[in-house]
């Protein structure tokens, strides 16, 4: 019988394949954080999870609520401030990966985390930037959370908050940006890549029991899927780790 | 004779802090960062005092932001984050405030922010990064022109110019300093010489602090000198950065406090249940900053079995196990 597992549950196992051991990871909120811990539990131990609150490889016995939860301060090897976060997401000789959400996120991986419609008279207004501006700008890949449904991957953002590939090719590294730019698209029907030239987004793996019609219809841009594989599921012994040591008290799982 | 003699001129109560010093009109930077060391009896006072017109200029904030603003003490907001974590991802009166058109509002980044602090602390009129190339944060303006000239507002909201070390082209941000007229902080520790001590994560409270006229500091407790200076490796600020200390146990109720206590899940499910509602959240006001006249009467509300399943284990910093849904 099939192994039977959540929407959250593949998204973080699917994030987490992409960290490797020595890595510096760059936490948010939400799935984010499951992705996070999930990786350093499962695929690299040596990883470092760390948030732009200060907070540097906490112990996360207790799933973190939000950046600034208590919970990332307890068992750190330093806890710090936002500055001293930032001159982290950013060194040259660190290799770090951010996880982030949006609530909008274009082919070349720029994300909305501030308005949808007028900016100044929104039709609905979000948090904002935080901090994903910053390790946007910083990070040396950032792998981006996203409920797949097509008012969510458009073809124009209605406010850019945080640069991805920007208008593709080099044009990034044009702006002044040193390094960097989208990695990855976790969904929860899919995983997308950014292609090496154009920078533009493809299907890399669809889901178990996805069909490639269902992530092509509720994609508000193409995108080519030539290149796209059937993801693995996650194991018993991935969804045991996920429940019983990531978030036991199945806070967000 | 006072029990502290070192800070007597600086001990006060929570009514006389921001009688004294949060004027209308004012610009004001909030210490902690969402969910964790808002200066809520501060933000409480604020309110029951019905300060106008305020100036907030802050990175990530939560719970004091949204009652500050939901109350209507705010006009201005500069601003990275407006959220209490996944009990409202983005903060509820804030949001409501934008889309109705009643906020005059600037977005930056965490860092931007934060940077902003730092030059205002060390007396630097801008500050360069690179952070935010590219992206709407430097393509639109959240102020309107009109007020470009008035009080403590930048005459723009960012400029872009060409690295002058390099040769190439190279561009970089700058950003104007913030030397708010305020700056409030909740702290664990206050030395009774004035020395301040947070513990955990400090956030951008230090540049915040000292890059302010007027540093208001609401604590756990009191602690004497000859402990605070057994361990000045572990201090915050020192005494002559701090005008204002309000000993408040618990002062930062319904956010977190490392190793005094958790945020509040009950209160903070509650204050998102009712803060949609514009008369919901008029009778919550009602009930718990403007019916009640001091912040005990305020904790006595809470109740001391929240109180307790809230407490901390002072070693690991957090209430463990506690229910958080």
């Amino acid at each position: 019988m099939a192994i039977k597992y959540t929407d959250n549950e593949m998204m973080s196992i699917s994030a987490g394949r992409f960290i490797k051991d020595g890595d510096i990871v760059f936490a948010g909120t939400g799935v984010s954080m499951l992705a996070a811990t999930a990786a350093k539990r499962i695929y690299a131990p040596k990883a470092v999870i760390f948030f732009e609150t200060g907070g540097v490889d906490p112990v996360l016995d207790e799933i973190p609520m939000a950046v600034s939860d208590l919970r990332v301060m307890s068992g750190t090897c330093l806890n710090s401030g936002l500055i001293e976060a930032f001159s982290i997401v950013g060194h040259r000789k660190l290799h770090t990966i951010a996880f982030l959400g949006a609530a909008q996120i274009d082919k070349y991986g720029n994300l909305n985390t501030t308005v949808i419609g007028d900016y100044h008279r929104p039709k609905t207004r979000f948090s904002g930037s935080g901090g994903a501006c910053d390790v946007s700008s910083f990070a040396s890949g950032v792998i981006t959370f996203m409920q797949h449904e097509k008012r969510r991957f458009v073809e124009k953002l209605d406010y850019l908050t945080s640069v991805g590939w920007y208008k593709g090719g080099d044009s990034r590294k044009e702006l002044g940006l040193q390094r960097g730019g989208a990695l990855a698209v976790v969904t929860n029907l899919c995983v997308m890549k950014f292609d090496d030239e154009t920078k533009e987004m493809y299907l890399s793996e669809y889901y178990p029991g996805i069909s490639v019609e269902k992530i092509v219809e509720s994609t508000g841009f193409e995108i080519d899927v030539s290149r796209a594989v059937e993801s693995l599921p996650p194991s018993e012994e991935n969804l045991r780790v996920l429940r019983e040591e990531v978030d036991p008290q199945r806070l967000i799982l | 004779m006072s029990m502290y003699p070192e800070i007597a001129d600086k001990l006060m109560g929570l009514d006389e802090a921001v009688k004294r010093f949060i004027k209308d009109g004012c610009q004001l930077a909030i210490g902690g960062f969402t969910i964790v060391r808002n200066p809520m009896a501060v933000a409480y006072e604020i309110v029951r005092q019905r300060v106008k017109d305020i100036h907030l200029v802050c990175h990530s904030h939560g719970q004091a932001l949204d009652v500050l603003i939901g109350a209507g003490c705010v006009k201005r907001l500069e601003i990275a984050y407006g959220g209490n974590g996944r009990y409202a991802p983005t903060c509820i009166r804030f949001k409501k405030a934008i889309q109705r058109g009643e906020l005059q509002f600037e977005d930056y980044s965490n860092y931007q922010m934060s940077l902003r602090f730092l030059a205002g602390a060390l007396g630097i009129p801008f500050i360069s990064t690179k952070s935010g190339l590219g992206s709407d944060l430097l393509n639109l303006e959240g102020f309107p022109k009109e007020i470009r000239r008035e009080r403590k507002v930048a005459i723009k909201k960012f400029a872009i110019m060409q690295n002058p070390f390099n040769e190439e082209e190279d561009k970089v941000v700058l950003l104007p300093a913030l030397t708010p007229d305020v700056a409030l902080v909740h702290a664990q520790y206050v030395g009774d010489d004035g020395t301040v001590r947070i513990k955990g994560l400090t956030f951008a409270d230090v540049e915040q602090a000292k890059s302010a006229d007027i540093v208001i500091v609401t604590c756990e407790e009191i602690i004497p000198r000859s402990f605070i200076r057994l361990d000045p490796d572990q201090n915050t600020l020192p005494p002559f950065f701090v005008d204002a200390i309000v000993k408040v146990p618990y002062g930062a109720h319904p956010t977190g406090c490392l190793a005094f206590y958790d945020y509040d899940p009950k209160h903070l499910n509650l204050y998102k249940k009712i803060a949609g509602d514009d008369e919901l959240f008029k009778q919550y006001l009602d009930e718990w900053v403007y019916g009640v006249s001091t912040f005990d009467e305020y904790l006595d509300k809470v109740g001391r079995k929240m109180l307790f399943k809230i407490k901390a284990n002072p070693i690991v910093g957090y209430a463990q196990g506690l229910d958080r849904k």
